[in-house]
């Protein structure tokens, strides 16, 4: 064990370098946030996860994010246990049925200002889950959506990317 | 609870070796038999399995079709040694049948799904709750052959907990939201001080209606369905049904193909246990694993989107073959991963063995004893950390792991320590398997022209309905899938039982005495999956 840290100490840390902030991300967010916000937020944001139904395949690439080689918290967006300690709902999955009063809930446990992203497929149409019975559908019919990131499951770097463009936006002050 | 493999009376034949006298066999299933019984022949197999602890219960459903509606019971011998796999089959005109739970309580959650999916009644099932279906669908019955439609703005029954009753007890209730980046399922505790009285899990929010999607669609749909039933094990899945379209149509698939979903299964079950190894050790306060561990999960799942386009591998293996063949770097880009490994893993495994602080934590601690493992037929590292030696890999066999040299590691403690060394284990066997995989994979066949055809068949048109089923080992354990396709080559009913329906149960008894602190490493080293149990 101490060699791995005398390693680490020596050879400087593994992360990678940040992707640059997805361009359609700062696009679909510009106008979205108050003057009074951004400057209450500073450059860093909380985000609480919440599964509304997902396959587990987007979770997997947020574990990911708090991974060494992406290490999100070197860019003050952290992931926290409690949607009273959070800025960010990050939403993943079709939203089922089951999950609706919950993700509610969530939202209305998160303090003002607030933003939601939506994550993955079937959290911005329901992906290949559409049209069931047990699912409500796309979280803005639930929650309004402030940024939606694509991908099924979307990479980390394109999580990063779309997270990075959150923060600009929100420490931008216009 | 007692070890009951060995209870099987001598004096009577085992229900393996009389099957024929519970009805004919039907001529439409492979691979293995089914038989379609009557009530007395179901009434039969209920005997047997209290009689004989050997005989494994591994998947129960339902099925509705023009003929009405049927429950399916698949079974597995593991007393005689064989493995014999079949699966009996009761018509229910009157919409009900005995339950099974009394004899194998594995049985409990799977028929309160049928009673929720399908309005059918098991007579006598000790937990009749609902289970999936929590009132909120707006619809009752969604698989039956006539569903009934229910005010969907009306609030949801409530749902009991079971009682738990003494002295200074008291609830603590978790979920569905959870307070880390993970699936949702509501925790009931009843602890006394810091201790454990009892665990009620409350699952069903991540359900989907992943069945009722499947239903009538191509082959082609009803994968991509599949591949996001859990998708930590995308592959795994996607092989079992692949496996069951191809076993019910006949079709023999490229042996490349065989070749490489073997690969990706590997890869698979690579990063998930190196992942989670990591995540345990985190549960346990020792961050030190998950931050050294955690990029050599990152290292196999960009191996994996180099060779394949994809880090999950998602949509990789269709029925018929696999989608894309490995990129012509991938061989070698594998070989270098696994010495990369080889390297850096074994210093990491040698950190958790000798850090006595984290063993505190993981030895003794969320004990699951071998007699219960064995009413559950619980498979995977839950199962092989408490004596079951069970992988599909090896019974019933499939390519190429037939010809493939690997170890199934067992051990008998049962505790987070053995669930955790189980895993390393299989760290290291699916090292050995990724090497010789990569060496003695068949090469890029090539036509007279030059051209590469890809490592996939056209699914052929059989004009009549056919079944078929799959026992798949992810890296979880043993997925089955039972499919049955309509004459036209759509899916009429395809039902995946993710090995976590096996497994949820367990968890409830593994924390009972245990400190409320200690879930947290329970729960991880069962890590049964939300989204492939809730369907």
């Amino acid at each position: 064990m101490f060699n791995h840290i005398l390693r680490a100490l020596t050879k400087g840390p593994v992360t990678e370098p940040a992707p640059s902030p997805s361009a359609d991300g700062l696009a679909e967010l510009a106008g979205r946030i108050e003057a009074a916000s951004r400057a209450r937020l500073g450059r860093s944001l909380s985000i609480r996860a919440v599964d509304a139904g997902s396959c587990n395949g987007c979770e997997l690439e947020l574990h990911a994010l708090n991974n060494p080689i992406y290490d999100v918290e070197r860019f003050g967006l952290r992931f926290v246990a409690s949607p009273r300690h959070a800025d960010v709902l990050l939403v993943t999955g079709p939203v089922t049925k089951n999950m609706a009063e919950a993700l509610r809930r969530t939202w209305d446990a998160t303090p003002d200002p607030k933003w939601v992203v939506a994550c993955g497929a079937c959290a911005i149409d329901g992906g290949v889950f559409a049209g069931s019975y047990a699912c409500v559908g796309p979280v803005e019919t639930v929650i309004p959506v402030d940024l939606r990131i694509p991908g099924c499951p979307p990479r980390p770097a394109e999580l990063l990317a779309g997270l990075l463009s959150l923060l600009e936006h929100s420490a931008s002050r216009g | 609870m007692t070890d009951q493999t060995d209870t099987a009376s001598p004096n009577t034949a085992r229900l393996f070796d009389r099957l024929d006298t519970l009805g004919p066999r039907a001529v439409e299933h492979r691979p293995w038999p089914r038989h379609l019984t009557d009530r007395a022949g179901w009434l039969t197999l209920i005997d047997d399995l209290e009689k004989d602890g050997g005989l494994a219960l591994i998947g129960l459903w339902a099925d509705a079709d023009a003929g009405g509606h049927k429950v399916h019971a698949a079974l597995r011998d593991e007393a005689s040694g064989t493995g014999a796999v079949a699966v009996v089959s009761l018509p229910c005109p009157d919409g009900r049948f005995p339950s099974l739970s009394a004899v194998r309580p594995s049985a409990i959650r799977l028929e309160r799904a049928i009673q929720d999916l399908f309005g059918l009644v098991a007579e006598g099932l000790t937990d009749p709750r609902p289970w999936l279906d929590h009132g909120r669908w707006g619809l009752r019955h969604p698989l039956a052959n006539t569903p009934t439609t229910t005010d969907g703005t009306a609030p949801p029954p409530s749902y009991p907990v079971l009682p738990c009753e003494g002295e200074g007890l008291h609830q603590i209730p978790v979920g569905p939201v959870h307070a880390g980046i993970i699936e949702p399922g509501h925790f009931r505790f009843t602890a006394n001080g810091e201790t454990v009285v009892r665990l009620e899990e409350r699952l069903g929010y991540v359900h989907k209606g992943v069945e009722a999607l499947m239903r009538g669609q191509p082959v082609e749909r009803a994968a991509k369905i599949i591949a996001r039933l859990s998708g930590d094990s995308t592959v795994a899945h996607s092989i079992a049904f692949a496996q069951a379209v191809e076993a019910a149509l006949g079709l023999t698939i490229p042996p490349r193909a065989v070749w490489l979903r073997a690969l990706m299964a590997e890869l698979e079950r690579l990063a998930n246990h190196l992942g989670d190894i990591g995540a345990i050790a985190n549960d346990a306060a020792f961050s030190f694993l998950l931050a050294h561990l955690s990029p050599l999960r990152e290292a196999v799942l960009r191996a994996a989107d180099a060779c394949f386009g994809h880090r999950l591998m998602m949509d990789c293996v269709v029925p018929g073959g696999v989608a894309p063949d490995i990129a012509a770097t991938g061989p070698q880009r594998l070989l270098d991963l696994t010495a990369d490994l080889r390297r850096r893993f074994a210093p990491l495994v040698a950190v958790y063995d000798d850090k006595s602080s984290l063993q505190d934590r993981t030895l003794t601690t969320g004990v699951i004893h071998r007699g219960l493992a064995n009413r559950f037929a619980a498979g995977g590292f839950v199962g092989r950390a408490s004596g079951r030696d069970g992988d599909a890999r090896k019974s019933p066999g499939y390519a190429p792991y037939t010809d493939l040299e690997f170890e199934v590691p067992v051990l008998t403690e049962g505790d987070v320590n053995a669930r955790v060394w189980i895993r390393i284990r299989e760290v290291e066997q699916s090292l050995s398997l990724i090497e010789q995989i990569i060496r003695r994979m068949p090469g890029v066949p090539r036509g007279p022209d030059g051209i590469t055809p890809p490592p996939l068949l056209t699914l052929p048109s059989v004009g009549e309905e056919r079944a078929g089923m799959a026992l798949v080992e992810s890296f979880r354990g043993e997925i089955l899938t039972w499919v049955r396709l309509s004459a036209d080559g759509t899916v009429a009913r395809c039902h995946p039982r993710d090995p976590s329906w096996f497994q949820w149960p367990l968890l409830e008894a593994a924390i009972e005495g245990n400190i409320v602190a200690d879930f947290p490493l329970c729960n991880k080293s069962v890590n049964g999956s939300y989204s492939g149990h809730d369907l």
